[in-house]
């Protein structure tokens, strides 16, 4: 669906204030892949993720989607970004419209649809998230910080994208909300059959739901792989910043005391069943 | 330190057009009672009243009713508001919403210079607290290039010039990468233990709160659980019922013993685990 060849960006180029920000990054992005990307502050993840809708031109390589490149002259890269909606960091400061279902339109009353399509996709997105009618003419403002942003998510999916890149979706909220929100993005893909690319600073929540994961440090690309693959090399991850779960610690732990597990776990109900099979108990 | 009795806050919810839509208590009759040198979490869930405490404490905030005193002063008299704000610093959840110098020692000095602290008394109080905050290398750097740790250590740094008693921290790691996170607890912890500065750390991760003397669950408005983290963390039904989470070793150990498999109650680190599963399940 999307593919970087050998992307690189450096901002202010030919300037005294370069600075390289991506370095030959190679990635693919299947149909119906839910990624995760990690990475400490300053690794290049939010720069990668602005390049995936032509935000930003890269300085070098390409980026294609579905095939073609998205900087060819006669593609429309306004058409690219209602295919992949980006929902940025705090999305809930974007919100500016006076009710939440008309800040919901927006997206697709810029695509120039019909009316009754615009209100059908507000709707559709808005009961997807789990915000119900009755919030439909509340001003976005007077809404929780979880529902809030449950919108702002809502705004994007209107568009019907067929990849929503989310960055750190869950900054901020307490533990109901991170789940609510977490849960909402979960089901969304599983209904919606579309790619969801989740960037986050939490090792927990990516073990718990992401399939893949990307790992960037410096620019470049680190580990890129099976969730459960990438945190075996938590030992790495530590060095440039990050951490694995603390079930991975634990049961590296229990190892190296003599437990004898198949492997190193990465959520609770993983680390539990091995935990469980290892005492015999049923 | 901090003490109050029957704290309660209200405020009154407009509509747009301002008419009185009804009356909020956001706090509701909050007994505290944090002595010197001690190490207190807040947790709760969004809207259970944790931030309002925090402003209550640096007199940003009025009480309605009940009576809060910090550092001996009452935060209810206008007078004593500078005494407060410069017995208890806060650092907030944003860390690009506080630093408001172009240089961070410049930064760091900008407490100091509004309490009226004369020139040479500054630089000391900005060496002492850039060292203790291990951001002495970067003292004549741009706030704007640092990483979100390091501007949240410069923040604590602005306080700690001011010389406060105590230090509120009202999230300060929500925003951070998980190294930035770590940096940030050590530097709290480290400030507790060697110069016996209060802490009071309102948090959602669950795994900072574990090394706190003291954590306090707040919901609705009111204080519902108080203790050491281990007799918190050893009632996981109640914590779940306030809408929190446990650590993750925590909640493994929980619902091992659900299995029927021997794990004691309030288990708090890796380590602990280990120790207890080691003895009940490793080879003899």
């Amino acid at each position: 669906m999307l593919y970087l060849d050998k992307v690189n960006y450096i901002y202010q180029k030919g300037t005294a204030m370069e600075m390289p920000a991506l370095h030959d990054v190679t990635l693919e992005i299947g149909d119906g892949e839910f990624i995760g990307i990690i990475g400490h502050t300053g690794s290049g993840k939010s720069t990668l993720i602005q390049h995936l809708n032509g935000l930003v031109r890269p300085t070098g390589g390409n980026i294609y989607y579905n095939g073609r490149d998205i900087w060819d002259e006669d593609f429309s890269r306004k058409e690219l970004r209602t295919k992949v909606g980006l929902v940025f960091q705090y999305p809930e400061y974007q919100l500016f419209e006076t009710t939440v279902e008309k800040d919901v339109e927006f997206g697709p009353s810029n695509m120039k649809l019909p009316k009754l399509e615009i209100q059908m996709r507000a709707f559709e997105a808005l009961k997807t998230v789990g915000i119900g009618e009755d919030l439909y003419d509340v001003s976005p403002f007077d809404l929780s910080g979880g529902q809030k942003r449950r919108v702002a998510i809502a705004g994007v999916l209107a568009m019907k994208p067929e990849v929503i890149v989310l960055d750190e979706p869950t900054a901020g909220l307490d533990p109901c909300g991170r789940d609510e929100i977490l849960e909402a993005i979960d089901r969304i893909r599983k209904e919606r059959k579309i790619t969801v690319v989740l960037v986050s600073h939490s090792m927990e929540d990516v073990a718990r739901y992401v399939d893949r994961l990307i790992v960037m440090d410096h620019g470049s690309v680190r580990f890129n792989g099976p969730t459960h693959e990438v945190f075996q090399n938590y030992a790495e991850l530590e060095k440039i910043g990050l951490a694995a779960p603390q079930v991975t610690y634990l049961t590296a732990a229990l190892i190296n005391r003599g437990i004898p597990l198949p492997g190193i776990a990465t959520t609770v109900e993983e680390a539990r069943e091995m935990l469980r099979a290892v005492t015999g108990v049923k | 330190m901090i003490k109050a009795s029957k704290l309660a806050y209200e405020y009154i919810r407009r509509d747009e057009e301002g008419n009185v839509e009804g009356v909020v208590r956001a706090l509701d009759g909050v007994d505290l009672d944090i002595k010197k040198g001690d190490f207190v979490a807040i947790l709760g869930h969004n809207g259970s009243g944790k931030s309002t405490v925090a402003k209550e404490i640096n007199a940003i905030l009025e009480p309605t009713e009940g009576v809060l005193f910090v550092n001996g002063f009452d935060t209810s008299k206008e007078e004593d508001v500078w005494n407060i704000r410069q017995s208890a610093g806060m650092v907030f959840q944003n860390p690009d919403n506080q630093l408001v110098a172009s240089v961070v020692e410049e930064d760091v000095a900008f407490g100091p210079e509004n309490l009226g602290v004369p020139t040479n008394d500054i630089i000391s109080r900005v060496a002492y607290a850039l060292e203790r905050v291990g951001m002495t290398a970067y003292r004549t750097s741009s706030p704007n290039h640092l990483s979100g740790g390091q501007k949240q250590r410069v923040a604590i740094a602005g306080i700690l010039a001011m010389k406060p008693k105590c230090i509120v921290l009202d999230e300060p790691t929500a925003m951070l990468d998980p190294n930035g996170r770590k940096e940030v607890i050590a530097t709290i912890h480290e400030l507790n233990r060697e110069e016996g500065i209060t802490i009071l750390l309102i948090t959602h991760y669950m795994d900072e709160v574990v090394d706190c003397d003291k954590v306090i669950v707040m919901d609705n408005g009111k204080v519902v659980m108080q203790g050491t983290p281990r007799e918190i963390f050893s009632r996981p039904e109640e914590i779940k019922q306030h809408k929190l989470d446990l650590p993750q070793v925590t909640e493994l150990a929980c619902e091992l013993r659900k299995d029927g498999i021997k794990m004691p109650d309030g288990v708090l680190s890796v380590d602990e685990f280990v120790e207890a599963f080691v003895s009940k399940y490793g080879k003899k």
